[in-house]
């Protein structure tokens, strides 16, 4: 079976960005039938509007974030990638655009005036990762609740974490899933 | 505005409305019947699917895809392990394949007749209802025959399925295609001529193309409004590209072209599921690959290096480790192209599991559907999305 990645070979698409956008164009891959670019955080609108006016990619796909805080598989160059997924239904190219975004400012512009598609994608990767989108009408939680602090899917944020929603009706009586204190919980 | 002024009442729709399937909840904005305007919430199941995953081994993610769609849990169980055989370079024998590519069509029937079962029976049809849901039964059956569960299937494995089919399955797969077909077309009988259904579904819910596209609707929803795109045809994973099948497609894009495209589609899968029948190869089902595929018990239970092997795949820390990188794989589930993106750190565990869900983009447009019609409209609209909450809310 051929290799998965070809790191090695950038695809048309690369060079056709490349020429249009040099210094917003990081790196690119193939991962046949898509291919991958490396972009600058800020660019992807005006990269994503010339994909879909120009080159006819008509649809956002995907759209969600990777955590690498404390990726063991090497080196990242900022904690969070985000990750777009744009395909053309006319001539069936698919990209795969990816931008790392540092901690320290985690926002990137938002996709929404350009893809219906976006509006929902963009307020799921807020609600789980806290990544935040510059333009969004209305950015606001759409899997948990409003009340909720915190991102579920940030790779610090503990798996057995709880918020209970309701107050205790019963105060003294542990909460669902706590230790009774005979058996050395508090 | 003050109260008093307001013209319009709102109404919550959901998210404990028989309707709504318990999970989904609609805030309309009425102006006598017309639905002026609207807000949907989802996440009522939410339950943490892709968090949990990360804290599993990578053999451990596969009953948790049986709940994403639970009513056709196989296309998600195959489709997961399709992504990570992608990310090793595995190669699944060719009976694999083709058991796999069988039992994914039986679920995409048992799929579509849900959905078309439950949109006719939100609008009184109760006996199309019934005799889908009994069709449907007799499929279940087969499937438990096949996988020893009729919906947590647990089925695929990664470098291959759990076990090859029975004979009882074999013998009885012809007969359950032949009531299929016959339990569709009575049902039809009562519906597609309907003046009452029809009155209840022509030009209700429709979406354009261009709406559909700019949604990113695939699926039965995106085909009815005319996007010619199946990632079976496509972008052919398994076997589809030595299947003949057709991709039915309708005009308006309404809720009555979406159920008829259902109908049409849970045609298409029969024909694939006979062609399966006919062309399917003898040999394993499983790749023999030390990486992923666990030793015969008869084996492990006898000599020494099948019993390491065992339990050098079972240990914490050990396992299947696809190496550090990342895969996206897309099939075509009932709603839709489910993709898997997926991030290896290279060791048990994998780092990063995103599913697309199908069904969470034709939610995202329900609002532009209901909008402006009546609200009793909205029933039927929502009944053609074929919501499932499992993979909507993960």
């Amino acid at each position: 079976m051929a290799p998965v990645v070809d790191q090695g070979s950038a695809g048309p698409l690369f060079q056709e960005l490349k020429g249009k956008f040099a210094r917003d164009i990081r790196a690119g891959w193939q991962e046949p039938p898509i291919e991958v670019i490396v972009i600058a955080k800020n660019s992807v609108a005006r990269v994503a509007r010339h994909l879909r006016d120009v080159l006819g990619f008509d649809a956002l796909m995907d759209l969600t974030v990777v955590d690498y805080l404390g990726y063991p598989g090497g080196k990242k160059p900022a904690r969070f990638e985000a990750v777009w997924y744009l395909q053309s239904f006319g001539s069936g190219r698919r990209v795969r655009l990816k931008a790392a975004v540092p901690d320290t400012d985690p926002v990137v512009p938002s996709l929404t005036p350009l893809f219906a598609s976006a509006n929902w994608l963009e307020r799921e990767a807020w609600d789980m990762f806290g990544v935040g989108f510059k333009g969004h009408p209305g950015l606001k939680r759409i899997l948990m609740y409003e009340e909720f602090s915190g991102h579920p899917l940030r790779k610090d944020y503990p798996l057995k974490e709880q918020q209970p929603r309701v107050e205790q009706i019963h105060p003294g009586v542990p909460p669902f899933g706590a230790r009774p204190k005979a058996l050395g919980g508090e | 505005m003050p109260e008093a002024e307001k013209t319009t009442m709102h109404v919550n729709m959901g998210p404990a409305h028989p309707a709504m399937h318990g999970t989904i909840h609609i805030g309309l904005e009425l102006e006598g019947e017309r639905v002026r305007g609207s807000e949907v919430e989802i996440g009522y199941l939410h339950r943490a699917f892709e968090k949990t995953v990360e804290n599993r081994t990578w053999n451990q993610a596969i009953p948790y895809t049986d709940r994403l769609n639970y009513v056709s849990p196989v296309i998600n169980n195959v489709g997961y392990a399709l992504a990570v055989e992608k990310m090793m370079g595995i190669e699944v024998p060719e009976r694999g394949v083709w058991i796999r590519m069988a039992l994914c069509e039986l679920s995409r029937v048992t799929d579509h007749l849900t959905c078309n079962g439950a949109m006719a029976m939100e609008l009184g049809a109760l006996t199309v209802f019934v005799w889908f849901i009994k069709a449907r039964e007799i499929l279940y059956g087969l499937l438990e025959e096949a996988t020893g569960a009729r919906l947590t299937v647990s089925w695929a494995r990664i470098g291959g399925v759990t076990g090859d089919l029975t004979e009882k399955f074999l013998a009885g797969l012809p007969e359950a295609i032949k009531m299929t077909r016959q339990t569709v077309a009575e049902g039809n009988k009562l519906l597609v001529n309907n003046r009452i259904f029809i009155d209840r579904t022509r030009g209700i819910g429709a979406l354009t193309r261009d709406e559909v596209v700019s949604h990113a609707i695939t699926g039965p929803l995106g085909r009815a409004s005319g996007l010619n795109y199946d990632v079976r045809r496509d972008l052919p994973y398994l076997a589809y590209d030595q299947v003949k099948f057709e991709v039915p497609l309708g005009v308006n894009g309404d809720v009555y072209d979406r159920f008829m495209v259902r109908v049409n589609e849970i045609e298409q899968s029969l024909r694939i599921i006979e062609q399966c029948l006919e062309k399917l190869p003898a040999g394993p089902v499983s790749a023999d690959d030390q990486r992923v595929t666990l030793p015969a018990k008869t084996q492990v239970y006898t000599e020494m290096d099948p019993l390491i092997h065992h339990f050098k795949l079972l240990m914490p820390g050990h396992g299947i480790r696809p190496p550090a990188g990342e895969v996206y794989q897309a099939v075509e589930g009932a709603n839709g192209e489910l993709g898997f993106y997926i991030v290896s750190g290279g060791t048990d565990r994998p780092w990063r599991v995103r599913v697309r869900p199908p069904c969470f983009f034709p939610m995202s447009a329900l609002s532009k559907m209901i909008e402006g019609g009546l609200v009793a409209d909205v029933v039927p609209a929502f009944g053609s999305i074929n919501m499932i909450a499992g993979e909507l809310d993960r």
